[in-house]
């Protein structure tokens, strides 16, 4: 007597139709992404991009880039956290988000000191949202210091919290956190590590 | 919590195709995936956080490919039945051909078996979705399979002796 449960031993006689073939499931999967998008249910799409400080996880919505997200902060836990806030109608759809991926290969390859793409920055609020506002005006090859940037949003006392809206920088890279340093001329904390933060800044000064 | 649709897709997507497939064949399966997972996307958020995703998307997925069926079946004259045989006869392999069977089958059985031999789902969770008891699901499996076996070795003699 065979178990009720497991796989079933399936007869040769539906091999033709178990079988899929390579690259089917995958051009499958094109056409969901272009049929979602039309139908206006595609909120979330992504994918991954290998940068000299690590593979990177690009997340846009129809507005715009939402997330760059570092390899430390686990892909699959932060795609899990955009499921859980915005939607989890989410697919990986690496054509949609070429215009930023290209423009990241410009930035690491020093052919590019500024982001043009369009940005969501719906995933933060309030003051945090203005210092990220703020940071793309620190130019390429420059740094301030995190007192510097409260002063320029106008809340001189505000060095801390401008910290925690940097560590809290959904779109790092894009996003430039890594030009705010300590008072003392010391790197600070940085997302994706010191040593990220310190590759950004020599590969900025080496090209500026 | 709900995991993002993409892993949805890459964990089901193959069983999804063999279900659409048992219904209505290799070439259509393919609308019918586009079909299944659009309807299931757009569903995604308001699914409860603990329902069994692969029999919910088996689900829809029959349930899209007896609509495509039905609405080529429509659209099919007397004439286009032809065609469909030759084709047979000429591709006519002992394997090709097991679809054309399984669709024919009735309504429960063909049910079963895709959601039993094509999606691997056990008779305890068809029986959840279709009703009844597993040992009716089982019997109607084996019932289906002994058909097709019938069918099959018809269609093979035939072949033979031309």
């Amino acid at each position: 007597m065979s178990p009720n449960t497991g796989e079933p031993n399936v007869p040769a006689m539906f091999t033709p139709l178990t079988t899929v073939a390579p690259g089917v499931l995958e051009k499958l999967h094109v056409a969901l992404e272009n049929a979602a998008g039309r139908e206006g249910i595609l909120d979330v799409t992504y994918r991954t991009i290998d940068t000299p400080v690590g593979t990177l996880l690009l997340a846009a919505t129809e507005k715009g880039v939402i997330r760059v997200a570092y390899d430390s902060e686990d892909h699959a836990v932060v795609l899990e956290g955009l499921a859980a806030t915005l939607s989890p109608r989410i697919l990986h759809a690496p054509g949609r988000l070429d215009a930023v991926a290209r423009e990241i290969d410009e930035y690491f390859a020093r052919r590019r000191t500024r982001f043009d793409v369009p940005l969501d920055l719906s995933l933060t609020t309030g003051f945090r949202r203005s210092v990220l506002e703020h940071l793309p005006q620190i130019a390429y090859g420059h740094t301030q210091s995190y007192a510097d940037v409260a002063r320029t949003v106008g809340n001189p006392k505000a060095a801390r919290a401008v910290g925690s809206a940097c560590a809290t920088n959904p779109l790092p890279v894009v996003i430039p956190c890594h030009r705010v340093v300590r008072g003392d001329g010391t790197l600070g904390g940085y997302v994706g590590g010191p040593a990220a933060k310190s590759a950004l800044l020599d590969l900025e000064t080496a090209a500026a | 919590m709900k995991q993002p649709f993409e892993k949805v897709v890459t964990e089901h997507g193959a069983t999804v195709l063999r279900v659409c497939r048992a219904v209505v064949g290799p070439t259509d399966a393919d609308d019918a995936w586009s079909e299944t997972f659009l309807a299931a996307m757009r569903a995604y958020p308001e699914l409860p956080a603990d329902a069994n995703l692969e029999a919910w998307l088996v689900t829809i997925a029959y349930r899209k490919a007896i609509d495509l069926l039905r609405a080529r079946r429509r659209r099919a004259t007397p004439v286009d039945e032809v065609p469909e045989k030759a084709s047979s006869e000429i591709g006519g392999t002992y394997d090709s051909d097991v679809w054309m069977y399984v669709k024919d089958l009735p309504d429960k059985q063909r049910q079963v078996i895709a959601y039993h031999y094509l999606a691997g789902l056990p008779y305890a969770d068809i029986a959840g979705i279709l009703g009844g008891t597993s040992e009716a699901a089982r019997r109607a499996a084996s019932d289906g399979i002994a058909a097709l076996r019938r069918h099959l070795a018809d269609a093979q003699s035939k072949g033979n002796n031309r």
